[in-house]
């Protein structure tokens, strides 16, 4: 069986800084992972139903406005209205501390801000994905 | 198990998705599951859709689904992209341009890695064109990325295929000459705004005059504006054309028989392949074999022709 | 540049001086790494000589300040005659909390200000639009009306300081609202002075807050030139942008070469329409990153300036303030790191200095705090102080261009104005600045070269000091900005009440003014002035206009 990591990163909102979303997407494609890039402006609904279609073991969310408790929060919610327990999400950005405890409590497993290894988001996923 | 095929029968995204995954692994699942669903395929019309890269083709997916949808019919998309040969990832971006499908429950979006199969198809998009045509899709719509070998491959699953040029790319038209040019059931020159597109045009025309002299059938040439939404409608109607002349020529069944036969000898070859080398028995002697090439103590012929006759035995 | 004969006995002698010193020493001494290069991967020899630019003309390519090609700066006393203006991008919040921290900036020695919107303004849509869900005052001050606009500037002569404002797809309705408030205020608009950034074409390269489609996006750029030059004169109608595309990952070449280019397609558009160069080009300005590396970034604005002045002259440009590239700096926010934070005041103040050595008019410093939050104001203060302190204790400002006649410098400033044509030629057979956008080639160039300096940093071949060396596991105490709860609340309600109390046939009449008037060719400004003194908020009107343009939607590069 030929089995691989699929993972989607996705924008959410309005912010348009994608060089993060990008690097991490081509870093997770040379892990040999599948990643599955939405582009910009994206809702909760539209990464929830991509989800579904593309049926991904991970969901990467990129946002750098700082808008994350809100617009991450949209998407782990929904998830869990739709059922999808078994999907990995982690998300990046400027999250400040206090919100990184918050976020991990809403369901975004992973929080990595600036100056985080590529490396280390392949080993996070690794490690956690739920097969 | 039962329930597996049932749901994608009944169309729900979730099991669709999932039971793709599983064929992608070329799971004992999936096969199970896709003898069930077979009976209930072969209603979905299937177009193929093939380009350079930069052609707009996504956008023209996009706006072609938009009127299909119009007209109540509902769409899967297959979007397929190279798998890296050194890391075995891919990047799957083709969503980029359609994202405002995500929502739309009578669309099914599915991006798919090549993974390492020779054709340059993946291997596995025989399986999600069933599924998608059991899941009750009407039409199906499959991209291809780049030049070679998955373009000529498209016509082994597509009912139609279009060919997607631009304007003012000279090489588009000599990609042509070097081998696709018959493959193409329409061509599209999109971008049709862009300076060169009678030249584009008429040189085509040139070339199919050519080759399709003892033909009865000259194959159309379109232009579109995917981003203007210009010529969507046109493009849509020569589609439904094309259906029409396959159906009347008889050539629709066999279409459908080369597309089947593609599929077995796929099957096949995956199975086969994976016996030789993922089974412990087998993979082992592979690999001694393959020291021995190395080091010149055997051919590769000969040591084919040992694996071979282990299997046929 | 220099005398034949000397150059010939000075090459005599440093092949000696290679075998007999260089070579020598090396081989008991190696060198720490076995290839030094920049950060756009440029090699980088261990000394440079007269031979290394001894191909170059003093006059044509280097010359005096002032005089043609400007390389050594746009005026001939620079720093001696005055210092540039400091000038904080800042905002966040309501634009009541946003105008308390002007006032704090001002107070504190600021000499011009800096509009940050947050990104429902940036995309043109009012703060209770479904999209502005959660992003209210997130990276900028919310800007809906005029209203908030009078606001904003409450209490701040504008008829004295300047202001810039980072506003690029609905730029002319936003300037429009400070057009406004000026008229309502009773100054004259030939009397205010600032900047709109209005760079669509580095929106759809890096920065991608983009709202309509590039033809009717460029129509309406050069609708503020015109406007500008003959209404609002002191105003720069643009800041051609080389920041973000800096900031998404390109390197300082490619920073360079990208915003010159686009630069040019604008000077190209406006002509186009029938405006004449003269008129309009003195009204450019540019906007430049700084970066860590320290003389790369100095020679990028000197080769911006040689580069600038040689191609408005070839598009026909005869008043020399149309040649001038006059530009604004920030130093780089990428560069700074969320560990240690507190040793990003050493990171800006390289890069400050290195942005004052290229002759920059006008400077925002990065606060210690930004990779984590917004800055706070102690952070931002800070962050001024380091100005400060460049131009009134280092000395550096003595002398105009004190790096002039570095043989390194000049040697990499005139490398970059060759790579720079590089990419002009490259775009050239693209078909242009538009056509490689919809190609995604500076996309694709952009996102290669992000990735490559990500894997230089995780495999260590570059120091991020504190992130891949000298790391310390310490909780991080710097004091994180906290926003008035209520002001989303309270802008909302501002915003229901004014569309119930505005003379709303009057309003809706200019906006159906503005739909026809958009569908012809006639300068928009005018109309959308009308548009904004009636109170239509900026997401009507952007509405209106959408409706008309269409929305861009970017090409699939990844």
């Amino acid at each position: 069986m030929d089995q691989k990591i699929r993972v989607l990163v996705a924008k959410p909102g309005l912010d348009g800084h994608d060089r993060g979303a990008k690097i991490v997407a081509r870093a997770l494609r040379d892990a040999g992972m599948e990643v599955v890039y939405t582009g910009l402006h994206q809702t909760a609904e539209m990464i929830v139903e991509t989800a579904i279609q593309e049926d991904v073991n991970v969901i990467g969310l990129s946002l750098l406005s700082g808008a994350h408790m809100t617009l991450f929060i949209d998407v782990t919610k929904l998830l869990k209205e739709k059922g999808l327990d078994d999907v990995l999400v982690i998300g990046g950005g400027i999250i400040p501390e206090e919100d990184v405890s918050k976020l991990k409590k809403a369901g975004v497993s992973g929080v990595f801000g600036p100056g985080t290894h590529c490396d280390d988001i392949v080993e996070f996923i690794r490690k956690n994905v739920k097969k | 198990m039962n329930e597996f095929a049932a749901k994608v029968l009944e169309g729900d995204p979730r099991s669709i998705a999932k039971l793709i995954t599983q064929a992608e692994n070329t799971s004992p699942l999936a096969a199970s599951q896709m003898k069930k669903i077979h009976p209930y395929t072969g209603k979905a019309y299937v177009i193929g859709i093939t380009g350079v890269m930069g052609s707009g083709k996504s956008t023209l997916i996009y706006e072609m689904t938009k009127e299909y949808r119009r007209q109540g019919l509902k769409v899967g998309i297959i979007a397929i992209d190279p798998t890296s040969p050194f890391s075995g990832g891919a990047l799957l971006g083709d969503r980029i341009r359609m994202t405002e499908l995500a929502t739309d429950n009578g669309v099914f979006i599915r991006s798919m890695g090549t993974r390492g199969m020779l054709g340059g198809l993946a291997s596995a998009v025989y399986d999600v064109v069933e599924i998608l045509d059991a899941s009750g899709k009407d039409i199906i719509l499959v991209e291809t990325v780049g030049v070679g070998q998955a373009e000529v491959d498209i016509i082994k699953i597509a009912d139609t295929t279009l060919v997607v040029l631009i304007p003012g790319l000279g090489d588009s038209i000599q990609t042509i000459k070097a081998g696709i040019m018959e493959i193409a059931d329409i061509y599209i020159v999109n971008k049709a705004d862009r300076s060169g597109v009678e030249q584009a045009v008429a040189e085509l025309e040139s070339l199919i005059d050519i080759t399709c002299i003892d033909k009865d059938r000259k194959t159309p040439v379109l232009t579109t504006i995917a981003k203007q939404k210009k010529g969507i409608i046109e493009l849509v109607k020569e589609i439904e054309n094309h259906k029409n002349y396959l159906k009347k020529t008889k050539m629709f069944e066999l279409k459908r028989r080369k597309r089947y036969e593609a599929e077995l000898v796929e099957i096949i070859r995956k199975r086969l392949m994976n016996f030789i080398f993922d089974e412990s028995t087998f993979k082992g002697k592979v690999e001694s074999l393959i020291d021995k090439i190395s080091k010149k103590e055997v051919d590769p012929y000969s040591a084919a022709e040992e694996i071979l006759g282990k299997i046929l035995k | 540049m220099f005398d034949k004969n000397k150059m010939i006995n000075i090459k005599k002698k440093k092949d000696e001086w290679s075998k007999e010193c260089y070579l020598k020493h090396i081989k008991n001494h190696p060198e720490r790494k076995k290839k030094f290069n920049n950060l756009s991967s440029i090699d980088i020899k261990s000394v440079y000589d007269p031979d290394d630019i001894s191909h170059l003309d003093f006059y044509d390519h280097i010359g005096f300040p002032g005089d043609y090609p400007f390389l050594r700066g746009i005026h001939p006393t620079m720093y001696r005659g005055r210092l540039w203006t400091m000038r904080q991008f800042s905002g966040f919040g309501s634009a009541e909390e946003t105008n308390k921290r002007y006032k704090y900036l001002l107070k504190h020695g600021e000499t011009g200000l800096s509009v940050a919107f947050d990104y429902p303004t940036l995309y043109g849509y009012d703060t209770d639009h479904t999209l502005s869900r959660g992003e209210f005052g997130k990276c900028g001050v919310a800007i809906s009306s005029l209203n908030d606009m009078e606001i904003l500037f409450n209490g701040i002569p504008i008829d004295e300081v300047t202001t810039s404002m980072t506003i690029n797809g609905p730029a002319a309705i936003v300037w429009a609202f400070y057009i406004a408030n000026a008229e309502n205020r009773g100054i004259s608009i030939k009397r205010i002075g600032g900047t709109i950034q209005n760079d669509i074409l580095k929106e759809y390269i890096a920065q991608k807050s983009f709202i309509f489609p590039p033809e009717p996006s460029m129509r309406l750029i050069v609708d503020t030139f015109e406007y500008g030059y003959k209404e609002v004169p002191r105003w720069n109608t643009i800041s051609i942008s080389g920041y973000h595309i800096r900031e998404a990952g390109s390197t300082a070449i490619q920073e360079l070469a990208f915003t010159l280019g686009d630069g040019v397609e604008y000077v190209k558009w406006a002509i186009k329409r029938g405006l004449k160069i003269d008129d309009f080009a003195p009204r450019l300005s540019f906007f430049f990153n700084a970066h860590n590396d320290f003389f790369e970034e100095i020679a990028k604005y000197r080769a911006a300036r040689r580069i600038w002045a040689q191609e408005m002259k070839k598009l026909g440009a005869k008043k020399d303030r149309s040649l001038y590239m006059r530009f604004h700096t920030q130093t780089a926010g990428c560069s700074l790191t969320a560990q240690q934070p507190e040793i990003n005041i050493a990171r800006v103040t390289m890069q400050a200095l290195s942005a004052v050595l290229g002759g920059t008019q006008s400077l925002h410093t990065n606060s210690m705090d930004e990779a984590l939050a917004l800055p706070s104001a102690k952070a931002a203060r800070i962050a001024l102080r380091t100005q400060q302190i460049i131009a009134e204790e280092s000395g550096v400002t003595n002398t105009v261009d004190p790096l002039g006649g570095s043989y390194y410098i000049e040697w990499l400033t005139d490398k970059m104005v060759e790579e720079t044509y590089k990419y002009f030629d490259k775009v050239e057979k693209l078909g242009g600045v538009i056509p490689a956008i919809e190609k995604g080639f500076f996309q694709r160039e952009i996102a290669e070269s992000a990735y490559r300096y990500q894997k230089e940093i995780d495999s260590k071949d570059r120091i991020m000091v504190g992130v891949n060396k000298y790391q310390m596991d310490e909780p991080i105490e710097i004091p994180i900005l906290k926003m008035d709860e209520k002001g989303e609340e309270r802008q909302i309600n501002r915003l229901k009440k004014l569309r119930k109390n505005r003379n709303n046939s009057k309003f809706e009449r200019n906006l159906s003014n503005l739909r026809s008037a958009a569908k012809g060719d006639k300068n928009l400004m005018p109309i959308i002035l009308e548009c904004v003194h009636s109170y239509a908020t900026l997401g009507e009107t952007c509405d209106v206009l959408r409706e008309v343009f269409g929305e861009y939607k970017e090409p699939a590069i990844y």
